[in-house]
């Protein structure tokens, strides 16, 4: 093959038509929600609970997460060994986490075992025990996880930066510790189950070449709980921040120090937290941003170095993070605000701004690949009440987002005075 | 069931796609048949840091990176002991841009110094974050040349020592690519909604005129049967004690590789499995305890680790682990039993051809083992296994001679 020239690039075409589908939405004969995306290649179905029920709502620490750990671990017909049995039996897998604010339980499955293991997700919902046996076992396992991760310096960093930025007496700044493991109690997992893991206040998403029934199987087994009013607590906290902006962990024999610098910022619903997205992807928001360019593929400080914008329901946050070898942080640490200085004090080109846009309307693109892509991406709207127009918003944004825009944003929200810099190693 | 047209280009390149109208995203996986094994062992670390400088700008091509972002895609790598695996996904409609940048690193690369001396930099920092500055981190550096005395698995992906990436100099990168990179030694698969008629064209237009190169010969010294039960002990400050112990067993395209497999889910795949239940839940030994195996391509390894609970001591630990596996040994599984990891198994295999990335992968790695096509045959060959199939490879792999155990001490 003559003539092909390899010095120039083949034409690129910009990302202009997203045909990304829309859940149809259905109501159980209770008012449950339930968000299908009916789409997918495989004969497999995902089906999540999303609960208001994370650990904004705990009085006492580890409750919202034992609660969410021990629905697995028996329930009214079954014993944890027998419902483990079930669940592995049939190749599913049902998984529970929960963040700051939600809880989830998420069922995996083959369509044709559907039939058999959804009465297993039914009580695993709607009917744990807290068998006192399997949370004794489960409060020492992750006890000792605890003590082991508190060896990893990314994992102090990660709770001390929250600490610091809301205090300890805010639900996004508490953690639990090493004693806290020993005051729990089936009790208190069974109060906060009743009150929180409120069935006909939960919303539903179906992903998957599901079965044609799959809507009626599911109100059958869990249409006919009555809507009982949900009990919302703790929706005003006081953000208490550590007077201190710069905080050093000092930990030794660790050849690196994991490094976090950041702020409280907005989250979704605030009218600038789409451009901050795009204010965020340059800086450390991708492989090609300014942080890794600078910090990992100039200097080979670290191994990897980024930033997120993270939204919560009353509230966001914003962190640049790293290990870095011991020897280098503070160079390390200079770098990242000389980047930040640079973002407030010069345009971004039009070049790097469109390779962004580019960037970020790829990965968009990605996120509605398959079924299961598509109900991780919906529902991070349906926890806010949000539709997809959201979606639309965000294109419109990406498209036409300037460099102004951006180095306003910059100045308004990353002013060095108002970061908190945490370093935890050396 | 995963359909795909094969065919190999002159020089050598073969090439596998898959077409999925479900998706508006390709993924293009590119398997260059060289790994950590294929190191000289006074220069190991090398496929790996080699992975790095793929990253570093290639003849035509200054920044692999911008072109790629900017048309929307993304991309990222992988080395083991056995393969390095490039793989990107790109909107469907900038494919062609994928050709040009894969076949232009393939084609030749622009090494600079600085790259050099930057990505053993960051190579270091990988090397420190990942298995120095952990907690149970440096295991696989301890355990492996227990386990290997010949056999280049000796030796971990990211090198035995830092000194190796630390002394690597462009004389020595440049050959290892001469060496390992070049169409001969590549197995390239694009999945997404594409024709293989329009991928056949696009392949032979950027990959076409790339030289053959030399099919580099593998000679490898096979790892002599071990005959002496192995022990290492060491102190770390961690919190609390682990055990590790590793058995030698198949390759990867052997037979017994798949009742191998069922056995490590058999003992710890879900909380039903056997170790879970009886030395977790039970008898409350560990609070974490594992088997899997390393599926490696030459013959591997069956690993059960697990961390002790406090106060128990080690010699009660490897006990229960050793009566655990001494049971598959000698006793017959109950049919149920077999049947459920089998069910697993199929639930598993049934997910990994989601997403059109992971397709792309499998594909690439089943023609290296000898035939794309031994991806659709996988589920058969495990439901063939046997009760009898399953107590007879575990009485070959679980036997004291055959065991190297790194016992872990909390200081």
């Amino acid at each position: 093959m003559v003539g092909i020239n390899r010095k120039t690039q083949p034409n690129i075409n910009l990302l202009d038509n997203f045909n990304f589908q829309v859940p149809d939405i259905y109501k159980l004969d209770n008012g449950i929600p339930v968000y299908q995306i009916r789409t997918g290649t495989q004969p497999i179905t995902k089906i999540e609970f999303i609960f208001k029920a994370g650990g904004w709502f705990e009085k006492k620490p580890l409750v919202a997460k034992f609660t969410n750990k021990m629905l697995r671990e028996g329930t009214r017909s079954f014993t944890s060994e027998k419902l483990h049995e079930t669940i592995d039996f049939y190749g599913a897998h049902i998984e529970t986490s929960l963040d700051k604010d939600m809880a989830y339980v998420v069922l995996y499955s083959l369509n044709k075992h559907l039939e058999n293991i959804l009465p297993v997700l039914v009580e695993v919902v709607l009917e744990p025990v807290f068998p006192e046996k399997e949370l004794s076992i489960r409060i020492q396992n992750k006890k000792q996880e605890f003590l082991i991760n508190c060896e990893k310096v990314k994992y102090v960093a990660r709770r001390k930066f929250s600490e610091l930025i809301y205090g300890k007496s805010h639900p996004y700044g508490r953690f639990f510790d090493i004693e806290d493991f020993d005051h729990l109690t089936n009790n208190d997992l069974k109060d906060f189950h009743a009150l929180h893991y409120n069935i006909p206040a939960s919303s539903v998403i179906v992903a998957g070449n599901s079965p044609g029934t799959i809507i009626s199987t599911l109100n059958r087994c869990f249409g006919n709980f009555e809507r009982s009013p949900s009990k919302r607590t703790n929706d005003e906290a006081d953000i208490q921040p550590h007077k201190d902006h710069r905080v050093h962990i000092i930990k030794d024999n660790n050849i690196q120090t994991a490094i976090r610098i950041g702020r409280i910022m907005v989250n979704k619903m605030h009218p600038d937290y789409l451009r901050l997205k795009v204010l965020n992807t340059i800086l450390g928001g991708y492989f090609g941003s300014r942080l890794m360019t600078n910090i990992r593929e100039e200097k080979g400080y670290t191994y990897g170095i980024g930033s997120s914008l993270v939204s919560m329901q009353n509230s966001g946050f914003f962190y640049i993070s790293s290990e870095v070898g011991s020897a280098v942080t503070d160079r390390a640490i200079d770098e990242i605000y000389l980047e930040i200085e640079k973002l407030q004090n010069e345009l971004v080109s039009e070049e790097e701004l469109n390779l962004v846009r580019n960037y970020m309307l790829g990965t968009f693109l990605r996120s509605l690949d398959g079924p299961f892509a598509l109900s991780e991406s919906y529902k991070s709207l349906i926890e806010y009440g949000l539709d997809s127009d959201y979606f639309k918003n965000y294109i419109g944004i990406i498209k036409s987002v300037t460099a102004e825009q951006i180095m306003e944003l910059a100045r308004k929200y990353l002013d060095k005075n108002s970061l908190y810099e945490l370093k935890v190693g050396k | 069931m995963i359909a795909f047209e094969k065919f190999t280009l002159d020089n050598g390149l073969k090439v596998i796609v898959h077409t999925d109208k479900s998706t508006p995203i390709v993924a293009l996986n590119i398997l260059y048949d060289v790994g950590a094994r294929d190191e000289d062992p006074e220069k190991t670390g090398f496929a790996h840091l080699f992975e790095h400088l793929m990253f570093g700008g290639s003849v035509n091509i200054p920044k692999y990176d911008v072109p790629l972002e900017n048309a929307g895609g993304e991309n990222n790598a992988f080395t083991n002991n056995d393969i390095t695996n490039y793989y990107l996904t790109i909107p469907r409609q900038n494919l062609e841009l994928a050709f040009w940048l894969e076949s232009d690193r393939m084609l030749d690369l622009a090494f600079s110094g600085k790259s050099l001396s930057v990505q053993r930099n960051v190579v270091i920092e990988e090397f420190k974050q990942s298995y120095l500055n952990q907690p149970y981190g440096d295991v696989w550096l301890l355990l492996r040349p227990v386990a290997y005395k010949v056999h280049p698995y000796r030796w971990s992906t990211i090198g035995k020592e830092i000194s190796h990436i630390e002394n690597a100099t462009i004389g020595d990168v440049k050959a290892f690519y001469r060496k390992f990179y070049n169409p001969e030694n590549a197995i390239m698969t694009i999945a997404g909604n594409v024709d293989a008629r329009e991928i056949e064209k696009l392949s032979v237009k950027w990959f076409g005129s790339i030289a053959p190169g030399v099919k580099p010969v593998r000679n490898i010294s096979p790892e002599p049967v071990q005959n002496e039960s192995r022990q290492l002990r060491v102190k770390r400050k961690v919190p609390f004690d682990a055990i590790y112990m590793a058995f030698h067993m198949c390759a990867r395209s052997d037979k017994e590789y798949h009742s191998t497999d069922l056995i490590s889910d058999i003992l710890s795949n879900g909380f039903s499995s056997r170790l879970y239940r009886r030395l977790v839940k039970e008898q409350r030994l560990f609070s974490q305890i594992n088997a899997y195996i390393s599926g490696d391509m030459d013959k591997g390894l069956f690993i059960v680790n697990g961390k002790l609970l406090k106060n128990i001591k080690m010699e009660e630990a490897s006990e229960a682990i050793w009566k655990e596996i001494g049971l598959i040994a000698e006793n017959l599984v109950d049919d149920s039993e077999l049947q459920k990891v089998k069910n697993k198994v199929e639930s598993t295999l049934e997910f990994s051809e989601v997403n059109v990335l992971e397709k792309a992968m499998n594909l690439s790695y089943s023609e290296l083992l000898g035939d794309a096509d031994l991806i659709n045959h996988e589920i058969n060959k495990y439901q063939e296994v046997t009760r009898e199939q399953i107590r007879e490879t575990a009485g070959k792999i679980f036997r004291n001679e055959n065991c190297s155990t790194l016992y872990y001490y909390a200081n």
